[in-house]
């Protein structure tokens, strides 16, 4: 069987979702390739050409492709999926967007962020906010399938070999949308989703200013910072910080909760961490019940007192 | 313009769902049920259109069991005009919602989809990008911002990285997320105003769709449960915890 495997990237490099999404794809089958739709992406396709596990690149490089819009992407997939029993992608905002369009092209019903690969056709998937899971076969032909990227590993990024590059025709712009602009957040510090540790704050920071006792904390220990929706809608962060069922899901070695309640929603996204650690001056805060090391505090001292404590 | 929003019926977000001794499912019996609280912000954005006079007719459009029509209900009584259900007791897929939603969208032409980006019962995440490539419309996912041009949409979406802003040309299906806006509690007397709206209810058979599902739930289990843990008092009891206990620094 062949699995085909979007490459999710800026142009300019693989993102990490990729390595996991790879991994997925050599459970099921011994042949994959990578496919790169974009713009200038030589050196993406050279890069991915060198992931473990991957025996092909297929690339289409035209200017029609430069922003990754879903409209131009679509058919691209949707051209060459038939020749796959598998399709995946990341579930990350690109294989979100992307694959469902290109499963209605085909007829075919999608299977959403897996966790687990049972057989080459049963699966399993979180439902209501990872408070169930469901083990499901799909009767289609073609599966198209987005994975959970933090219940796999990550494929070698550079085996030392490289597989061979097959440039394939590109198909035109569709002329439905256009790209604007870009807002993205800049950080030094490591992606939310790969991040070992990550430092998260909820309502009870009180403001986007005081977020800047977590960065120092996740400046000390290499971490990636986080939020609930609760600081996120409140204004404190970006949207990129959410952690949760709508937001990222992240499951670093240690995730530490400071202010943060622990609703289900936010739960769904960082209960499958190795270790959690919960600061919050309500002892009754649900966080608890999922805490391996509970501290009941306010976190305004109690910060301080972990940065200074950590030099 | 013309509005499409539509709506599902789900397990109230702020319950905890339980699963079924059998394995068959969630336990949806004597469950508060609510509109997904992503379709409310469709809603609610779709009337703050016809509030600004962008929009003329608001369609809510259901597919599910007959006590959808509840959740339509909601929809009219937050000022949505009229409803459409498409009654089935099958369990419907993304798949399948999007065949009847384009159905639904040939007939009324409009010049909008505004629907939830996901429902927080199954977290698909599917169907507003598949009724876009059966409609071949542009796509707007996981929107919190809308401009509408005359002949396109502005809009905001929230991506892993940030934001992105893109043009769509009309008409667009677009989903929603959790910043587009916050939507409005049904006032009394709308409550009251809803009553009276217009409802049609169609099959899945009258719109000639076939809803067979294509993925089978072989069994629906709990996750491995996490316990609470051990309480500190202090940084260096947590640092010690850490690096001596549980080895994560």
């Amino acid at each position: 069987m062949s699995v085909l495997v979007l490459i999710e990237h800026d142009n300019t490099e693989v993102k990490a979702s990729t390595l996991n999404t790879v991994t997925a794809a050599t459970q099921l089958g011994s042949d994959v390739h990578g496919l790169v739709v974009g713009n200038d992406c030589a050196n993406v396709a050279s890069a991915a050409a060198k992931i473990s596990g991957i025996s092909k690149i297929l690339s289409v490089d035209s200017s029609e492709y430069k922003y990754g819009l879903v409209e131009n992407v679509a058919p691209v997939v949707k051209d060459i999926a038939s020749g796959y029993s598998h399709v995946l992608a990341p579930a990350s905002t690109f294989g979100k967007n992307l694959l469902p369009r290109v499963a209605a092209m085909l007829d075919v019903q999608q299977v959403s962020d897996i966790i687990e690969i049972v057989s080459e056709d049963t699966f399993i998937r979180p439902i209501y906010a990872g408070n169930a899971l469901a083990r499901v076969r799909s009767t289609d032909s073609v599966k198209l399938i987005t994975v959970r990227t933090t219940t796999f590993d990550a494929a070698i990024e550079d085996s030392g070999s490289s597989a061979p590059v097959e440039e394939l025709s590109a198909m035109g712009d569709e002329q439905l949308s256009s790209f604007v602009k870009h807002d993205l957040t800049r950080s030094e510090r490591p992606e939310l989703t790969t991040a070992n540790i990550v430092i998260s704050g909820g309502r009870g920071m009180q403001s986007g200013e005081n977020f800047i006792m977590l960065e120092r904390i996740a400046d000390k220990l290499g971490a990636a910072v986080g939020a609930s929706r609760a600081a996120v809608d409140a204004g404190y962060v970006p949207n990129d910080y959410q952690v949760g069922q709508t937001g990222k899901v992240v499951a670093p070695d240690l995730y530490l909760a400071v202010g943060i309640s622990g609703a289900i929603q936010h739960l769904a996204g960082m209960k499958d961490s190795k270790v959690i650690v919960a600061i919050n001056k309500d002892e009754e805060a649900p966080i608890f019940q999922v805490a391996d090391i509970g501290w009941v505090a306010d976190l305004f001292t109690a910060i301080p007192e972990l940065e200074s404590a950590l030099d | 313009m013309k509005v499409i929003v539509p709506v599902k019926r789900v397990i109230d977000a702020n319950i905890k769902v339980r699963v079924r001794m059998d394995g068959s499912g969630v336990e949806l019996n004597n469950v508060k049920m609510s509109m997904n609280p992503f379709c409310e912000i469709a809603v609610e954005e779709s009337i703050r259109f016809k509030e600004a006079g962008k929009a003329d007719e608001i369609i809510v459009v259901a597919a599910g069991p007959q006590q959808s029509q509840e959740t339509l209900r909601n929809g009219l009584a937050m000022g949505a005009d009229r409803g459409i259900l498409i009654q089935t007791d099958i369990d419907l897929e993304p798949l399948a919602i999007a065949k009847l939603l384009t159905a639904v969208v040939e007939r009324e032409q409009p010049g909008i989809v505004l629907m939830g980006k996901q429902a927080v019962d199954n977290d698909n995440n599917q169907t507003g990008q598949m009724l876009s490539a059966m409609l071949n419309w542009s796509l707007g996912t996981f929107v919190s911002k809308i401009e509408i041009e005359d002949d396109s949409f502005n809009v905001v979406r929230e991506v892993d990285g940030g934001l992105e802003t893109v043009r769509l040309s009309r008409p667009s299906v677009i989903t929603v997320d959790l910043r587009l806006n916050e939507p409005r509690y049904a006032s009394l007397p709308n409550i009251m105003k809803a009553r009276r709206k217009e409802i049609e209810v169609l099959t899945p058979d009258d719109l000639g769709i076939d809803v067979t599902p294509r993925v089978t739930v072989l069994e629906v289990t709990e996750p491995p449960a996490r316990n609470a843990g051990v309480r500190v008092q202090s940084a260096e009891e947590l640092i010690d915890k850490l690096k001596n206990e549980a080895k994560v620094l």
